[in-house]
């Protein structure tokens, strides 16, 4: 890396890394969710068997991370029409973000439970 | 200098009050920084990228609804993923208000999520031709995706096969 490039952007900085990551993540499952919907066209034995797949323990895992992802996409959002549209938002942006990342931590600790139940109990008994 | 030199030239050493140019010396004529010249691009189209990123923003917040009451029905309430299936999918498309929540939702989030990877590739992508062609790979899976999901959803038939 060219010396002088590394910009320090600390908390604006990361939540715009984040909010491109969480982005990507979520247009390139959303291109794989419309496909696999477009299988109730095919037979409900095909639709099905594509939704066995998503509740299987890994996959399950994997839709708690997408939750996660879209929650902050969608709460950084909010935060980002807020820094553009409010006259003390650029001011505040700091503070808007800690409260974006706690609102976050509480609805994931919600989530939990909920999106995970299928394999605690396949896993764990009823 | 030489002989040469001109009587304006001459007139500038002697005094800063009278112009280095007149009517039959004209000053050369210096171009504007910014004039579109044969070498410049094309011209900008409009204010599209100021209507993409206000589009970016109330599509944001649509969605931001739309989004998360989906996530809410399919992954969280009545025992989350557990209960998809077909029969559950035929139950919701049955009333038109699911049906025009999805279709909204499909199309806002595909333009939106497209006008997001848009800004990625003209950010990361530095080669010309790479640029073009992601963007083309991009706009074609972009209509492929939200033609293919409005057609399932206009032509659903819960009694298939």
């Amino acid at each position: 890396m060219p010396a002088g490039t590394l910009y320090r952007g600390r908390e604006g900085m990361w939540s715009w890394v984040a909010h491109r990551v969480t982005g990507v993540l979520i247009f390139f499952f959303l291109f794989v969710h419309v496909l696999d919907t477009a299988l109730v066209r095919v037979s409900p034995e095909a639709y099905d068997n594509v939704v066995a797949t998503y509740k299987t323990p890994i996959v399950n895992v994997m839709e708690y991370g997408l939750v996660a992802a879209i929650l902050f996409h969608a709460l950084n959002g909010l935060r980002v029409v807020a820094v553009d549209f409010w006259a003390k938002g650029p001011k505040y942006q700091k503070q808007m973000l800690w409260t974006v990342v706690g609102v976050w931590v509480v609805l994931m600790a919600g989530a939990f439970y909920p999106v995970l139940q299928h394999t605690l109990r396949t896993l764990f008994g009823s | 200098m030489s002989a040469e030199t001109t009587p304006a030239a001459t007139a500038t050493g002697a005094t800063d009050h009278v112009s280095l140019y007149d009517v039959d010396n004209p000053a050369p004529v210096i171009e504007a920084p910014r004039k579109r010249t044969a070498k410049s691009g094309r011209a900008s189209r409009g204010n599209f990228e100021m209507q993409a990123w206000l589009f970016m923003r109330l599509s944001g917040i649509v969605l931001v609804v739309l989004v998360l009451g989906h996530l809410l029905i399919q992954l969280v309430l009545d025992g989350g993923v557990s209960k998809i299936g077909f029969a559950f999918v035929a139950g919701r498309w049955a009333s038109p208000f699911w049906q025009v929540w999805d279709l909204a939702m499909l199309w806002l989030a595909m333009l939106h999520g497209a006008n997001g990877l848009r800004t990625v590739i003209n950010d990361y992508a530095q080669r010309d031709n790479t640029r073009f062609w992601l963007k083309m790979l991009l706009y074609t899976a972009t209509v492929f995706t939200v033609l293919l999901g409005t057609l399932v959803i206009f032509t659903f038939d819960p009694n298939i096969s």
